[in-house]
């Protein structure tokens, strides 16, 4: 008697875990699903996202399959990927290819913004799904966004609007801004001068810096010997020049000369590449962190067993956007794109990724929790990889750009 | 002023990586007529040398001051002996493609091993902190970079025009035909020169380790500027190459301190008025070798 009881509340929770059959069967084209991952698998971008977001995606794929059984929509699902080495024309045309030759459904991450956008005009082009991850650029959910077309991990808007307003709260209100002179440098510069102004900051000067650049020392000797001496330096490169300017910024030795060090952005590798002590006690903004709680960290475990390493943030997205596309075409029981489109507007989620996620109906811009984080001091690292600690979460509300704000109208 | 001053000592430590550089490509490719598309690699693979030395090994940056640049000597060998040797000759285009495929296959490479992530490399305990220059203080490591290369290329400087080995060089570069119809063999020297270049190379690259992003493409970045250095220089000329290197340095600083938004473009404007100004450079010879 109470045998069966058991096995039929054990039912009835596993059912209410599987969420019940797909609403419809075998209306999945070529009864198959395909995630195409385009993204740069040898250049900058190589080492925080690359080779290993495809692995990301494709635990994704696992994660799926384990949670639906029979049930899932298909059991066919195929990861193929190819890489768009950082320019917009290359992009553009393998992403045709994954569409038309490989019959992608979806492809995702996508690093660097000419690239992004290039990717954004093929998805809407050819009526088909498009998550990107990896750039930086809000055009994609602003002037340029289309029907097809969603921004999962984080934006330039979101990027300044936690670190410029928490520094400038914290006290530093005279800002010297420097920023490679292309899109995404002059992007992040307008973002965080807008931040911070709106934070009761100022940024007293800006400098554009030739991009790449080697040698930042004419703008840190510029900045101690500025009158006023600024608060805090805030730097938007990143990759190799981030490490460039770090390293010269600690020999001139500005931070004990009261210029604190805040960056744009900055992804694990990036710590990895210095050692925490070169950047301890830089206040940034993080999507997502992998040693955050218990959750993110069985996710990390489960990838360093795959690929020797942590996972940065944008590993993660690339995991949650893959699983969040295959449930939205469990929820319509197809891969055809109007549908998965009309399920995923104004669908709020909760996965190792997103917290208090959702995807906004008006500009598709995903939203969900960001974290305001700072590089710990090597004294205070316990393991390999465990270079932030979180100073406060910003709610998926207040992290991104503000609906009405977007200019999106999917014309 | 004394902001003036410490800007222009900047660009003159970012100068130095210039003329080091410079050197090295200058006297391979006066001696050779090649110009070695390789060179930005080679100065990476010093970078890495001395990374890796520090990390499986132990070996701290002094010793890998010396052991590196050793170490590229013998790898310029086998490329020259092996590669380089068999172009002569031939049109230039031929040891453009060897030395730029050499250039892939080297940052390929290290890609494959470390990633494209730049890896940490600390600053030796000696060269720490700030020295005092009488007017102003500075980071004790590039005052030591700057003396390092002032030093290297003068040392250069009295080798080829005090000592034999300098003369017979010199005349080599000058004249090969005619040096080798004085009874000298111009060939026993085209080895040693190629791998004292590529040394000099991998001796910038060890003096960047500390300083700067050790990556698979920083010589890559490099190398666009110093090419311009040389031609601004004159191709060929020695000490043309290396003065215009501490001049682009400075010019770099300033021109970021001045005019920010120009300072990616100073360098090449500065090599297109040389160039119709003086097509062969500021120390160039008139004629153009072949």
């Amino acid at each position: 008697m109470r045998k069966t009881a058991v096995l039929v509340a054990g039912a009835l929770l596993l059912s209410g875990c599987v969420g019940g059959p797909p609403k419809a069967g075998g209306k999945v084209s070529g009864d198959k699903i395909v995630l195409g991952v385009l993204n740069d698998q040898s250049g900058i971008y190589a080492d925080l996202s690359g080779k290993n977001s495809v692995e990301a995606v494709r635990m994704a794929v696992e994660d799926f399959k384990a949670k639906y059984g029979a049930k899932a929509v298909t059991r066919n699902i195929e990861v193929v990927t190819a890489d768009h080495q950082n320019k917009s024309d290359v992009a553009g045309s393998k992403a045709q290819e994954l569409y038309d030759r490989n019959g992608a459904d979806v492809i995702l991450d996508v690093p660097q913004s000419a690239s992004a956008l290039a990717v954004a005009k093929v998805a809407k082009d050819k009526k088909k799904l498009y998550f990107n991850i990896t750039a930086a650029t809000t055009e994609l959910t602003g002037k340029q966004c289309n029907r097809y077309t969603f921004h999962y991990a984080y934006d330039t808007y979101m990027l300044a609007n936690g670190t410029g307003t928490a520094v400038t709260r914290q006290g530093a209100k005279n800002w010297y801004v420097v920023y490679p002179d292309y899109a995404f440098g002059q992007d992040m510069q307008k973002s965080f001068t807008t931040a911070v102004e709106k934070a009761g900051g100022k940024v007293g000067v800006k400098d554009p810096t030739p991009f790449p650049n080697d040698n930042f020392s004419t703008f840190l000797l510029k900045a101690q010997n500025m009158d006023p001496r600024p608060d805090v330096l805030g730097t938007m490169q990143a990759g190799g020049d981030l490490v460039n300017l770090v390293k010269q910024y600690n020999e001139f030795g500005l931070r004990d000369k009261g210029i604190k060090l805040s960056v744009g952005l900055m992804f694990l590798t990036d710590i990895h590449s210095l050692g925490p002590d070169a950047f301890a006690g830089t206040t940034f903004t993080d999507a997502w962190y992998w040693n955050f709680d218990a959750r993110n960290r069985e996710f990390a475990d489960r990838f360093l067993k795959r690929t020797d390493t942590r996972p940065t943030f944008a590993h993660a997205a690339n995991y949650s956007a893959a699983l969040q596309y295959l449930e939205a075409a469990q929820r319509a029981g197809t891969d055809a794109s109007d549908d998965v489109v009309k399920t995923l507007e104004g669908h709020s989620f909760e996965d190792v990724f997103a917290r208090g996620g959702k995807v906004r109906a008006e500009d598709h811009r995903v939203i969900h929790d960001a974290y305001l984080a700072e590089v710990k001091p090597k004294s205070a690292v316990t393991e390999a990889w465990d270079y932030e600690r979180i100073l406060r979460t910003i709610p998926a509300a207040e992290a991104f750009r503000p609906v009405n704000e977007s200019g999106c109208t999917f014309s | 002023m004394t902001n003036f001053l410490q800007q222009c000592f900047n660009g003159l430590v970012s100068g130095s990586f210039y003329g080091l550089l410079a050197l090295g490509l200058a006297v391979i490719f006066g001696m050779l007529g090649v110009v070695n598309f390789a060179h930005g690699a080679f100065y990476m693979l010093g970078a890495f040398g001395a990374y890796v030395l520090l990390t499986e090994a132990g070996i701290n940056f002094w010793l890998a001051l010396v052991l590196v640049p050793v170490a590229l000597a013998l790898l310029g060998t086998l490329v020259e002996r092996f590669g380089v040797r068999w172009l002569t000759g031939l049109d230039p285009l031929y040891n453009f493609l060897l030395t730029f495929g050499i250039t892939l296959v080297l940052q390929d490479l290290v890609k494959r091993e470390y990633g494209v992530a730049s890896q940490p490399y600390p600053r030796p305990d000696a060269l720490k902190g700030t020295v005092d220059l009488g007017l102003f203080e500075y980071p004790t490591y590039q005052v030591f970079a700057f003396a390092v290369s002032v030093g290297l290329c003068l040392a250069v400087w009295l080798l080829l025009t005090r000592t034999r080995i300098g003369l017979i060089v010199r005349a080599a570069t000058e004249r090969p035909e005619l040096t080798g119809a004085l009874g000298v063999d111009v060939r026993r020297w085209v080895t040693p020169v190629f791998a004292f270049g590529v040394a000099l190379a991998g001796l910038a690259g060890v003096l960047a380790a500390p300083m700067r992003a050790v990556n698979p493409l920083m010589g890559a970045d490099m190398v666009i500027a110093v090419f311009a250095v040389v031609v601004i220089g004159g191709l060929g000329s020695i000490f043309g190459s290396v003065l215009a290197g501490y001049a682009v340095g400075l010019l770099q600083a300033l021109g970021q301190l001045y005019v920010p938004e120009l300072a990616q473009i100073l360098t090449f404007v500065l090599m297109a008025v040389v160039l119709l100004w003086r097509p062969s450079g500021l120390f160039g010879r008139e004629e153009a070798r072949a």
